[in-house]
């Protein structure tokens, strides 16, 4: 007998792999957190279209209305960027929770007061210049979507209150309190069959971007997009969230404030996704009114899964989803189909995206690191069972 | 059932050439022996040598790539678990299936295959009583099974097996959760079983001198295959050991290196109580101090407090009253208080507590010092993760500390047990370290990593730490401490030098005998 590990130890190896197998592991895990999200969509929209044939509908002509609805045109184009932005930010309000081990799907709650909050503050700052007005109107947003989420994180953290159900709860008192807010105290008796509070003021408006015709707060998501990559991907703070989403024991061990990273996430991802709020009324609405809950937190949630929650990936995933909501319209009235048939396309969406996260590390294309250790493993046992018998 | 005549007799059974694959790995190689009528057999070997699933083939959870299973010298078809019950063969298993709300009887009676759909409980009881008379355990089958300690769950589990007829039993590793008085108090009476003829008992062991105070033959296993065996006495200790080693070079325990310094006590717990947060343990610390240079070993049973006390240490539960000392100063957990007084935390099943399975090794390596700038825990704070350091620094500690990985990229839910916990040791003892804090170091793990990993402990102590060892392994305790203390219900009811230990004593405290 050959003096060797046990053979219990299956993962043996050597200690220093060849830097080909490394390189060949690390391309192949970035490819196969592409290839599943991407293989998952598709196999969504097959399934959707299995659905359209079974109502006797065409999926060949779906797909044009798609195409021509969210992306044919520079006008749809617009429209789907438009509809992009808000998305953006409601999914960091789920993806940099997640990075926690938190599901916080209550995004719809702080976009609604987020925008409610730039509003009501539009009215005390409107003696003031505009470059100042509007980050305060942006800092008032952000702070109510912080409370408001950081909420949820501190219940858990603190609580031990489940922050998937909170947050759900909490984002229907939410737009509660904006509707008796919006019909009550702060209604503008002059918006008489749709409640809306007092405008914020032609001065307030943000105009579009320029070259792009989109407004401010596509550029905004974007950057923000790419402000969460670098805190989660590339910070001590960042590097700390995923231990304690990885072990919140190991993260408490190594004495990590668990608690608080906990409440600082949520509470920027609520922060988030009340800019959302914000650059709806600033941009779009003018007002703060019942169209704020439009159910962008809830695409969010649909985004921020499909992109794993990656705050780079958000950014070409939002822009899709954006698509498909523009075309929302055509396909009711081309198709004559009911307006609630992109919720079913979102749905099987995002059944097919939960699925797929049992599917990562089964593929032996795209885990060579694994499977290189099993299957040197499983040679070694080969060769020992060849070999003529121990002492008995 | 109400007219059961005297007790049926052992059965013996025999394996021919059982081999059993998983792929192309042999997890069992060819392995005859025969074990006869009322014998009483240990099976030996270290983790991974095929035992489990040896009995696992035998019981009819496994189905054998080849090879028969002969009960009574006929052939008999084992296909599922149920079929080897129906032949009288029981197996007892570590953990235990009883149902913790119901009562011993309750748990017997809904065990039975035949158990009618309404229990007459009056005739089940009488059925039930003329049963245990005829058995040599004493138990009260009245009390919810919650409500039993170890040694007398494991005894209903015994007994279950035998009221559902198994006159061939298989113990796996059944003294691990009981005291040694417990431990010798249940196989005497398997053994006296055995010699009256009425059963006979394989049993999965790794203590020798179980096996040699019950045991009439053994065999050994070593990677699948069947390398030796015989009578109880044959073989000496070291014969058993170099069987289950094979020829291997185990390195043996690094001597110790100075006494404790008595001038330097690290950790001072004084009057510290705390309850886990079921509210249902409590524990109670009167005094617990540890000096440099010191192994202070904490036995006990599993669930008499060690964990909340490690809690408390480690800043998981807060204590209710009472104080711990670190350096001189409270210490209550925190990172910055642990960086600043080089005190390391090692929790028991490290994959479980010390790691994110789903991060990298290199990741999982940066946990302790990510946070701080330059290579080392002692560098100033920073913002920004420096993933090269990260990188350098992980391929430096795989090799120094031999962890055995396929890429340091790996995920470390991807290592076996050992090189999990070499990964741990190799982030948390790199640096200086004052106070260790160590929980069940090697639990589960196979003999090269134990060596290994106990090395490690006693070159921390040598180099001047101050270590609090708990261990639920008793020969641990015995082997690593300087100083033994023994918790009991929640509080450290003996106290003994190492060089003054006996394992007897000990085992008495352990089981509640102050």
């Amino acid at each position: 007998m050959v003096a060797q590990a046990a053979p219990s130890e299956l993962s043996a190896a050597p200690a220093r792999p060849s830097t080909g197998l490394q390189v060949r592991a690390w391309l192949a895990r970035r490819a196969e957190a592409v290839a599943i999200p991407v293989a998952a969509a598709v196999t969504g929209f097959v399934l959707f279209g299995v659905f359209l044939a079974a109502m006797g509908k065409s999926p060949v002509q779906l797909v044009e209305i798609v195409w021509r609805g969210g992306f044919g045109s520079a006008f749809a184009l617009g429209n789907s960027l438009q509809r992009a932005a808000p998305l953006l930010f409601a999914a960091l309000c789920v993806a940099l929770p997640a990075r926690l081990g938190l599901v916080v799907i209550g995004g719809e709650g702080a976009i609604v007061l987020g925008g409610l909050a730039a509003a009501a503050a539009a009215q005390p700052l409107a003696a003031m210049p505009v470059p100042l007005a509007i980050p305060l109107m942006a800092l008032a947003a952000a702070l109510v979507g912080a409370v408001w989420i950081g909420a949820v994180g501190w219940l858990q953290a603190y609580r031990g209150v489940n922050a998937t159900i909170s947050s759900l709860l909490l984002s229907y008192i939410a737009i509660a309190v904006a509707n008796h807010l919006i019909e009550g105290p702060l209604r503008d008796p002059t918006s008489l069959n749709k409640p809306s509070t007092l405008p914020v003021g032609e001065a307030f408006m943000l105009g579009p971007m320029p070259g792009i015709g989109v407004h401010w707060g596509l550029g905004c998501g974007v950057i923000a997009c790419l402000a969460a990559y670098l805190l989660m991907d590339r910070t001590t703070l960042g590097f700390a969230a995923r231990i304690a989403g990885g072990n919140v024991r190991a993260a408490q061990i190594q004495g990590l404030p668990v608690g608080r990273l906990i409440v600082g996430f949520t509470a920027l991802g609520g922060a988030f996704a009340a800019l959302a709020g914000f650059f709806e009324v600033v941009a779009v609405q003018g007002t703060a009114n019942g169209t704020l809950a439009a159910g962008y937190g809830y695409t969010g949630i649909l985004v921020a899964f499909l992109a794993r929650q990656n705050p780079i990936a958000i950014v070409p995933v939002a822009f899709l989803l954006g698509g498909i909501e523009a075309s929302g319209g055509l396909i009711q009235r081309r198709m004559q189909l009911p307006d609630a048939t992109v919720l079913v396309l979102e749905g099987l969406l995002f059944l097919v995206v939960l699925m797929s996260e049992t599917l990562y590390g089964r593929f032996k294309l795209f885990n060579p690191h694994l499977w290189a250790a099993k299957s040197r493993a499983t040679e070694r046992e080969t060769a020992r069972g060849s070999t003529p018998a121990g002492p008995a | 059932m109400d007219s059961t005549p005297a007790l049926p007799r052992a059965i013996g059974i025999e394996t021919i050439g059982m081999t059993k694959r998983f792929g192309a790995h042999a997890a069992l190689d060819d392995v005859s022996m025969k074990i006869e009528r009322g014998g009483f057999h240990a099976l030996l070997g270290e983790n991974g040598a095929g035992k489990s699933t040896l009995v696992k083939c035998v019981m009819g959870f496994y189905a054998p790539t080849a090879g028969t299973v002969l009960v009574d010298g006929r052939e008999a078809e084992i296909t599922n678990p149920k079929g080897a019950q129906a032949r009288g063969l029981g197996m007892v298993y570590q953990h235990f299936t009883l149902v913790p709300s119901l009562t011993g009887a309750e748990n017997l009676v809904i065990a039975r295959a035949d158990a009618p759909a309404i229990l007459d409980w009056k005739a089940q009881r009488a059925v039930l009583a003329d049963f245990m008379d005829r058995m040599p355990f004493r138990l009260n089958l009245d009390r919810p099974v919650a409500e039993l300690a170890a040694g007398e769950k494991q005894k209903l589990e015994i007994v279950k097996q035998l009221y559902l007829e198994a006159r061939f039993l298989i113990l796996d590793e059944p003294t691990s959760v009981l005291t040694p008085s417990e431990a010798e108090e249940v196989l005497g009476l398997l053994r006296a079983m055995t010699d009256r003829g009425d059963l006979t008992v394989l049993m999965i062991s790794h203590k020798f001198h179980e096996v040699e105070t019950f045991a009439r033959s053994l065999s050994v296993l070593r990677r699948g295959r069947l390398v030796g065996g015989g009578a109880v006495g044959t073989l000496s200790r070291d014969d058993m050991a170099a069987l289950m080693i094979g020829e291997r070079t185990v390195r043996t325990l690094a001597a110790r290196i100075g006494d404790a310094d008595a001038g330097r006590e690290v950790l001072r717990v004084e009057g510290v109580t705390a309850t886990d947060p079921s509210g249902l343990r409590h524990i109670a610390i009167d005094s617990l101090r540890v000096r440099a240079r010191e192994i202070v070993g904490i036995a006990g049973v599993s669930g008499n407090g060690q964990k909340e006390l490690a809690d408390v240490l480690g800043g998981q539960i807060r204590a209710t009253a009472g104080r711990v000392i670190v350096a001189g100063a409270p210490y209550s957990g925190t990172r910055s208080e642990s960086r600043s007084r080089k005190v390391r935390f090692i929790p028991e099943e490290p994959l479980r507590n010390a790691c994110a399975p789903r991060m990298s090794v290199s990741e999982n390596l940066a946990f302790r010092a990510f946070d701080r700038r330059g290579d080392a825990a002692g560098g100033p704070p920073t913002l920004w993760l420096d993933k090269r350091a990260m990188a350098a620094r992980a391929r430096e500690l795989i090799a120094r500390f031999k962890v055995k990985t396929a890429s340091a990229e790996a995920p470390i839910a991807t290592l076996s047990g050992g090189n999990v916990q070499r990964a741990v040791l190799a982030r948390e003892l790199t640096d200086p370290v004052d106070l260790l804090i160590v929980v069940n170091p090697c639990f589960g793990l196979d003999f090269a990593a134990v060596s290994e990993i106990r090395n490690r402990i006693v070159a921390a102590r040598n180099a001047g730490a101050a270590v609090l060892l708990i261990s639920e392994d008793l020969d641990e305790i015995l082997e690593l401490s300087d100083r033994i203390l023994v918790m009991s219900d929640g509080r450290l009811v003996y106290e003994t030098p190492a060089a003054a230990a006996e394992a007897g004593t000990i085992g008495r405290h352990m089981a509640g005998h102050h």
